[in-house]
């Protein structure tokens, strides 16, 4: 009998009401129905209160100002939704006091990226101070998964995204690889600390 | 002159106008009223971009009812694809099916008054026109009348033709060659066998208590008084109301349309025009929203009054009065009354029309916009257990309240 008290409690908790159970066969039972009163049958209550709001929705939204209705669509073209101010759009590259690239090819974003998306080729400078720069920088912004990790790594606030931007559509697959120019023209001066002197280096100068 | 009202008078002429004016603007305005209606019931903005854009001046967008045109060269432009294992002949005549009867349908409805053009600009003296007197004969020798065929069995036509409508639904289900389309066509052809049997017995209360089944004639008797419309037809106060529920209930359910949209159940369960494109689904489409009109109208016209506007009588604006039996004819007179000339009182009837016809399928989108589908077991119990003994048994009371009225 134990087996068929589990068997009895199981059928209860989702299921009929179990009024009464067949000695012989616990199977066999006495269970409740709900059928609807006629009144929910017709449906006719339930519509009427459907219709209340969908009225009341209804004549909100068109009667009401632009200020006043439920109505939350954006027209997207003509009108755009602020993006959150850390939000992760387009790369940039930063610029140093005399317009050059801040990066000093330290090769530390394109090892973080998982997505293998930036490609620096190094070259040499004059400057003793920062030994290297980017001849080549670029970012196929196609492969890019907006992770965020190169500008996390970036030990000179070289690399940004927040240009606020996404990505552009593009007809062919290399316009999406954005160059070492387009970057620094969405960039811009940075105002961190250079060189490692202290907030004060600008001053001095 | 006589020629010119003979052709305007011609069943023909009428019904091009009542079709090509009337019907199929509408019909196609309600594409894009359905959208635009569902979201701004849901809190969205729906389809407006639709615009003509002018070199110069701007553009005209018009709340996106250009919308519908767009569809319309939409469809049209489309690929005319029939897939290549149905059968070619009822492939094509299924759409036409499903088209033609709803178009001839409309033949019943009086959408206006009896237009007499040589008293157009002055007031019509309806008291000698029932009278027939010969001095005043030559004012009335021309008449118009605003419904295109008068039979004396009326809205049974409309049952009968109807009927033939089924035809189009099934019969595209089975020349698609397509299991799940001839499923969608057996739903169909059920669920307007089940909903037509309480659709024609819903309407009986009403021809009781008018004694007619001819529309023109219901309206006449309607008159310009509110409280003897069919909706509240006093004396037999609930039985309007009723009746008019019930067939409601059953004539949305032959629209085919959520919460009985069970035939078709595009987005999930597949109706039978799933192997149609372009132009031909367009007919289909077409042949629901005229339906949609055509529900309206004899909505209209047996429980609103048809083209009456309240206290507006053939002759002006009359408040109180008496009804006086004139030549076997009830004619309106004396009461507070405002002249009218027959012209003006002309465009407001047919506007009184137009008015009624689009509030009632603006609320035939509210209802299919809220209602959820419903499944087949509670559509068949619906329309067997309820809406069917509810018919009857109303038959019964209208019959029993007929019966008193007499003694």
């Amino acid at each position: 009998m134990g087996a068929h008290a589990t068997d009895h409690d199981d059928s209860e908790t989702d299921g009929p009401k179990v009024l009464s159970v067949s000695p012989r066969n616990p199977r066999v039972r006495t269970i409740q129905i709900h059928r609807p009163a006629p009144q929910d049958a017709s449906f006719l209550a339930a519509t009427a209160k459907g219709l209340g709001v969908t009225l009341r929705h209804f004549f909100k939204n068109v009667l009401r100002g632009k200020d006043h209705n439920y109505i939350e669509t954006v027209e997207y073209p003509e009108k755009k939704v602020d993006y959150p101010e850390r939000f992760r759009g387009l790369h940039r590259l930063m610029h140093r006091d005399d317009g050059a690239v801040r990066c000093v090819a330290c090769m530390c974003c394109p090892t973080v990226c998982p997505a293998h998306c930036i490609t620096i080729v190094p070259a040499q400078t004059d400057d003793k101070g920062i030994e290297k720069f980017p001849a080549v920088f670029e970012i196929d912004e196609l492969r890019c998964v907006v992770c965020g990790l190169c500008v996390e790594a970036c030990p000179c606030d070289a690399i940004r995204m927040d240009t606020g931007e996404h990505a552009k559509p593009v007809e062919e697959r290399h316009d999406a690889v954005m160059t070492k120019d387009a970057l620094l023209e969405l960039g811009a001066r940075s105002t961190a600390v250079q060189g490692g002197e202290g907030a004060a280096w600008r001053e001095r100068k | 002159m006589h020629i010119v009202y003979a052709i305007l008078d011609n069943p023909a002429t009428k019904w091009a106008v009542l079709a090509m004016v009337m019907v199929m603007p509408l019909a196609s305005l309600l594409t894009w009223a359905e959208r635009r209606q569902s979201a701004m019931m849901q809190d969205r903005l729906g389809p407006n971009r639709a615009r003509i854009p002018w070199p110069v001046v701007g553009r005209t967008r018009l709340w996106g009812i250009l919308h519908f045109i767009a569809d319309a060269i939409k469809m049209i432009a489309k690929e005319d694809f029939v897939p290549g294992s149905v059968h070619r002949g009822l492939f094509v005549l299924a759409p036409i099916l499903a088209l033609a009867p709803v178009l001839v349908a409309f033949a019943i409805i009086p959408f206006g008054p009896t237009i007499y053009p040589h008293s157009f600009t002055s007031v019509l003296d309806t008291y000698h026109l029932a009278a027939g007197s010969p001095e005043t004969a030559a004012a009335f020798t021309d008449s118009i009348r605003l419904q295109v065929f008068q039979v004396e069995f009326g809205l049974i036509f409309y049952f009968a033709i109807l009927t033939l409508a089924n035809y189009g639904g099934t019969i595209a289900g089975w020349a698609s060659y397509n299991k799940w389309a001839l499923l969608g066509g057996l739903r169909s052809s059920s669920q307007m066998m089940s909903y037509e049997v309480s659709m024609g017995l819903s309407l009986i209360a009403m021809f009781l208590i008018w004694g007619t089944l001819e529309p023109g004639a219901m309206v006449q008797l309607q008159g310009s008084e509110p409280w003897k419309w069919g909706i509240v037809a006093w004396p037999f106060v609930p039985i309007g109301l009723i009746s008019f529920v019930l067939f409601f209930t059953a004539a949305i359910a032959e629209t085919k349309r959520a919460p009985f949209d069970l035939p078709e159940g595009e987005p999930e369960i597949i109706g039978y025009f799933v192997e149609y494109s372009g132009l031909r689904w367009g007919m289909f489409f077409l042949a629901e929203f005229i339906e949609i009109v055509f529900i309206a109208a004899v909505i209209t016209t047996v429980f609103f009054g048809g083209y009456q506007l309240p206290f507006l009588d053939a002759d002006g604006f009359r408040f109180g009065g008496e009804w006086v039996l004139v030549n076997g004819q009830q004619v309106h007179l004396g009461g507070a009354f405002a002249p009218l000339p027959h012209g003006i009182v002309t465009a407001l009837q047919i506007g009184a029309f137009g008015a009624k016809v689009i509030l009632l399928c603006w609320f035939q989108l509210m209802i299919r916009w809220t209602l959820p589908r419903m499944r087949v077991d509670q559509l068949m119990n619906l329309g067997w257990k309820i809406l069917l003994p509810s018919s009857l048994g109303l038959i019964m009371i209208a019959a029993l309240a007929k019966l008193i009225s007499f003694l």
